[in-house]
This record gives structure tokens, C-alpha cells and sequence, in this order.
């Protein structure tokens, strides 16, 4: 092994041990840090489908905007399967539960890979029409089927399986915090393990050029299918993360604005990036809350400034976005991955021209 | 020799619309064949239906004897014939390594050996190899080009326009290259608007005009008949040269 592979071994394994002893620090008092907790946890969900999504749009380039109704489907597939049995007749008071599903409940893994095998196979019908679009028309069809999901959640024709508009609730949540953050690892490694494979070069090749990819023999429409597919399975199993992280659902949390945070995720990590979606993921969500200051009624000196109240945080935020977005018009890594010698080589870079603090 | 590719009566639309009216020409094994033409007689199309990437309307290809009549163009590369698609078409983002590897997508078999050949075929390609091959310039790139098209281990490499857009000292080193991998054995049809060129390198040359041939006969003999310099190489030329 060369030195600079011992050295960046090294420092990946210092980084995964950091990041464990912070979870572990949350994890020793749970009811102090319940605050963190939920941040770290919906960043792993995020950083899941974020990856997911960027498979489909950055790596195959297809830009699809389905990704709350896939989500729906795992969130609701998960939730139906693991509410604890003796809860259920509470939960479908209203409706009353299909008889077949009274005691039908298994564990939480399974559950959530059932949710992707389901938004797998809505998929695959999906991707039948939809993939011969492209572009902004793509986008546009995705969006709709995504909405015609959530409709049919709702639909009352499903209300003894889906609680209709009552939504779904006593999900059972993580036992830890390490658990999302497991699961979220395995699933962005196995899609790392694609995007790396013959299979993910292909991708990439229609990405650059369908018509001399086409030329080489690579089958266009099967192809994109199978990239739908898999994005989005890891997509469905994401949305059975975020069930059991919010513990209660309904399809009002599956609409376009949920798509929406995701793609700002995804532009501002930088299109093409597995690590730009996992630090854009934890940037949001963490940059979201820690603004919540602004919403708080500020006085100093007695007198109060007026602009502090309800709201005001998402003003901030948003400009904060723009110039993100304008600073770094690629995101923030660009379609470039995170790598230690990377890192080395920008700050050499700035203390070169800069002198040192940057 | 017996032909490699066999073309009859081959007919190509577009919604109605016929870009090749019932063109035939055959393509015999180790040869250079060109197709010579002007913008919109057809060629391209020729190209494009034979490798499957367009339906043709009637008409049949034959390769090696077989008709390629609804085959995919997976099963159509896997077979044996590559295209080496008009105005380069690499993979930008990619590495010239990863673009040669996309060459070789349908191949289970291992690549070092047709990795080495091709290196030293383009020896340029080998220095710059974990280059993005957008970063290539435009000669290079249509190297890496032939090469990736070399890398699937066709029996027949078609080649659209190879000198598109290319300085004249830069084409003179396509068809260099052209000139060595037919003397390695390969067989080579040629579409070129560069009449001058595409039939010094031929054997056979056919001309097209909207869709259909009008001339042909060996490289050598188009090159000096009066029409075929009237029309592609220059009036001024052919009048000097009489």
C-alpha cells in the first residue's frame, strides 16, 4: 500500500470513528439531545433519497421529479407493516382495517425493503411510457404520476388499508440513532457500488451522449429503466426511513414540496456527487434549524427589531440559497466526489493565494 | 473475395419523407468502400440503418451472409459491425480510459489485449488516459473515437465524417490511421465529404446524390472521372488537370 493510501485510509477511519462517538455522545442522553438526534436522523433519510434521486438525475440524466410519490409508497408500505398489532384497531378507528391485515406485521428491515420493492414495481410500469420523454417533459409526466400516487393513497376506496385522510400513526421508531444512519450507509454504498460498476458507466454514457451510446450497443430504454428501478427502490426504502422517523404520516407529507427540498439538495451538493448529496443533505437540514433563531422575537436594548418573528428564517434562508447557488454554480462539489487528497490540495491552493485563513 | 456487407435495394424515411430511395452496394472483406456525397444525399442514413440505429423502410443487409433485418443494434454491435458516430461523439465527462471501456460494453471476453493494440495505434490516447476526454482537442478526440469504436473487435467499422471540422494536417493523420488498421486486416466503409481524400484511401467509392448512386467504380477511377471532379473537387482543378 502506497503512503497516501495508508494516510487516507487512516483518515477515513478517524472520520467514520468521529462520526461514531458523536452519535454515541446523542445517544447517551437521548432526552438531552433529542433536538440533534432528530436532525442527524432526517439527514440520513434525506442524504438516502438525495443519492437516489442524484442516480437518476446526475448519473443517467433524467430528470425525474417522482420522488415524493415513491417515497409515499415506501413510507406507506412500512407504516402498514409495522404498527404494533394490538394499536391497530385504535389507528383505523374511523375506517375500520381490512381484514387480511389485522395481524399481518413484520420487523422494521424487512418492512422498509418491501417499501422499495413496491415503488420498484410502480416504477417499472411507470418508467414503460414516462422514459421515452425527456427532459423538462419527463420531469413534468414524473410529477404527475408522483401526485397520482398520492391521490390514490387517499383515495377512500383504500381507506381500510391507508386511513385515507387520516394518515397513518404509533409507527414504531429507531430503537437508536445508529440505526437510520446504518441503514442509510448501506443503501448509499450498494449505490455506490452501481454507480461504479459497468452498469454505472453506462449510465454516465447516456448521460454524455445517448446517440453514440446507443451506437455502442448500449439498449437506451432498458438501460433507463433499470436506473428508474433502482433509484427508485432506494427511493421507496428512504420513505419507510422517513416513516419511521416521523412515527405518524399522512399523504399530505408526500407532496411536490417534499421533491422540491430534495432537488435543492441535490443541485446545491452538486449534480453527479454522492458526497455532495450526503453534505448538501446534512447542510440543509442542519442549516434550516440553526437559523431558527431568526424566528424568535429579538430585543436589543429594550427595543424590539422589528424583522424577527414567524417566517423570517425562511427569508434568510432563501437568500442564503441564492448566493450559494451563485458562489458555487455547480454546487457545492460540483460532479466531483469528496476525496482526502482533494481536500489537501484546496487548502495548499488557498494558503497559497491567500495567505493562510480562509 | 466475398463481401462482408451486402446492401440491396435499400430504401430510408424519415415520416415520408425518403432520405435514401433504393441504394445497393456491397462491401468486400479487407476492402475500403466510400460513399462520397453531399450534404442531405443520404449517407449518414445509409450508415445508421445498417448498424440498426434507424428502421429501413424495404431492402435488405446482408452481413456476412445474414440479414440484419430486425435486429437491435446491441445484437447488430455483438455481431460484429461498429459505427464511429459523425462529429466524434465522446463521452466529455468521462475518461478516455472509461470511453474506450464503453466501446467494449457488449463484450464479455477480456480487453487488455485490444486495450494494447489500440494504445499503440494512438499512442496519444495512452498518455492522456485519465484525461476527461472532453479536455482532448478535436483530432485527438476523433482518435479516441476510432478507438472506442475499435474496442468492440468488429469485423466491420463504419466511420461518419471522420474529418469533420478537422485541420488538413489532422485529416492527413486520420486516414493514416484509416490506411493502417485496413492493412491490419479491418474492413472499412467510409462516409466522407472529403472526395479528394476518402478515394485516394478507397478501393471502391460510390457517389451519392439525393438518395441515390450514381457513380461507381474503384477509388482511383472516381477520382479522375470529370464529373466526380466537377462535383466534389473543384471545377478550377478539373479544368487544369484536362
Amino acid at each position: 500500500m502506497s503512503k497516501k493510501t495508508t494516510r487516507d485510509l487512516v483518515l477515513s477511519i478517524l472520520l467514520a470513528g468521529a462520526v461514531c462517538a458523536v452519535l454515541a455522545y446523542c445517544q447517551a442522553d437521548t432526552s438531552k439531545h433529542s433536538y440533534a438526534i432528530s436532525i442527524i436522523e432526517r439527514s440520513a433519510v434525506y442524504a438516502v433519497v438525495a443519492v437516489a434521486m442524484n442516480l437518476l438525475n446526475g448519473f443517467t440524466g433524467l430528470f425525474s421529479l417522482g420522488q415524493a410519490g415513491f417515497m409515499a409508497i415506501g413510507a406507506y408500505v412500512t407504516a402498514i407493516l409495522t404498527i404494533p398489532v394490538e394499536m391497530r384497531q385504535n389507528v383505523y378507528y374511523m375506517n375500520g382495517i381490512a381484514g387480511w391485515l389485522e395481524n399481518l406485521s413484520i420487523p422494521m428491515v424487512p418492512a422498509m425493503i418491501l417499501g422499495g420493492l413496491f415503488a420498484a414495481a410502480a416504477a417499472a410500469l411507470i418508467g414503460i411510457p414516462v422514459l421515452r420523454l425527456k427532459s423538462d417533459y419527463l420531469a413534468i409526466a414524473t410529477l404527475g404520476f408522483a401526485e397520482i400516487i398520492r391521490a390514490l393513497l387517499a383515495a377512500p376506496m383504500m381507506d381500510t388499508i391507508t386511513n385515507g385522510s387520516y394518515g397513518l400513526n404509533n409507527i414504531p421508531g429507531y430503537g437508536n440513532v445508529f440505526q437510520p444512519m446504518l441503514i442509510a450507509a448501506v443503501c448509499i454504498g450498494l449505490m455506490v457500488l452501481l454507480i461504479n460498476s459497468s452498469y454505472g458507466r453506462a449510465f454516465k454514457a447516456i448521460r454524455e451522449d445517448d446517440v453514440a451510446a446507443e451506437a455502442m450497443g448500449i439498449n437506451l430504454f432498458r438501460h433507463k429503466e433499470m436506473s428508474f428501478i433502482i433509484s427508485s427502490f432506494f427511493t421507496g426504502v428512504a420513505g419507510g426511513m422517513l416513516a419511521v422517523f416521523m412515527r405518524s404520516i399522512d399523504t399530505k407529507t408526500f407532496q411536490v414540496a417534499l421533491t422540491y427540498n430534495i432537488l435543492l439538495i441535490v443541485v446545491l451538493g452538486g449534480i453527479g456527487s454522492v458526497t455532495g448529496s450526503i453534505i448538501g443533505s446534512f447542510l440543509i437540514n442542519g442549516g434550516q434549524e440553526w437559523l431558527r433563531f431568526l424566528d424568535q422575537p429579538l430585543t436589543i436594548g429594550g427595543v424590539e427589531i422589528p424583522l424577527f418573528r414567524a417566517g423570517f428564517r425562511m427569508v434568510i434562508y432563501s437568500i442564503l440559497l441564492m448566493v450559494v447557488v451563485l458562489f458555487w454554480r455547480r454546487g457545492i462539489m460540483g460532479n466531483k466526489e469528496f476525496t482526502w487528497d482533494g481536500l489537501f490540495r484546496r487548502k495548499r491552493k488557498r494558503k497559497e493565494t491567500t495567505g493562510g485563513e480562509a | 473475395m466475398s463481401n462482408i456487407l451486402e446492401v440491396k435495394d435499400l430504401k430510408v424515411a424519415y415520416g415520408g419523407i425518403e432520405a435514401v430511395k433504393g441504394i445497393s452496394f456491397e462491401v468486400p472483406e479487407g476492402e475500403v468502400v466510400t460513399l462520397i456525397g453531399a450534404n442531405g444525399a443520404g449517407k449518414s442514413s445509409t450508415l445508421r440503418s445498417i448498424v440498426g440505429l434507424e428502421k429501413p423502410v424495404s431492402g435488405s443487409i446482408l452481413f456476412q451472409g445474414m440479414d440484419l433485418k430486425g435486429m437491435g443494434t446491441e445484437t447488430i454491435v455483438t455481431k460484429g459491425i461498429t459505427l464511429v458516430p459523425e462529429g466524434r461523439r465522446v463521452f466529455a465527462n468521462l475518461t478516455v480510459l472509461e470511453n474506450l471501456r464503453m466501446g467494449a460494453y457488449m463484450r464479455k471476453d477480456s480487453l487488455e489485449e485490444d486495450m494494447n493494440w489500440v494504445y499503440d495505434l494512438f499512442p496519444r490516447l495512452k498518455e492522456r488516459s485519465w484525461q476527461p476526454a472532453g479536455t482532448l482537442s478535436g483530432g485527438e478526440q476523433q482518435m479516441l473515437a476510432i478507438a472506442r469504436a475499435l474496442m468492440s473487435k468488429p469485423k466491420l467499422i463504419m466511420m461518419d465524417e471522420p474529418s469533420l471540422g478537422l485541420a488538413p494536417i489532422i485529416v492527413q493523420g486520420v486516414f493514416d490511421i484509416i490506411r493502417e488498421i485496413n492493412k491490419q486486416g479491418m474492413t472499412i466503409l467510409l462516409v466522407e465529404q472529403n472526395a479528394n481524400m476518402a478515394l485516394r484511401a478507397a478501393n471502391t467509392g460510390y457517389v451519392m446524390e439525393t438518395g441515390r448512386i450514381t457513380l461507381n467504380g474503384t477509388g482511383k477511377k472516381l477520382a479522375e472521372d470529370e464529373s466526380v471532379k466537377a462535383a466534389y473537387l473543384g471545377k478550377a482543378r478539373a479544368k487544369k488537370k484536362s
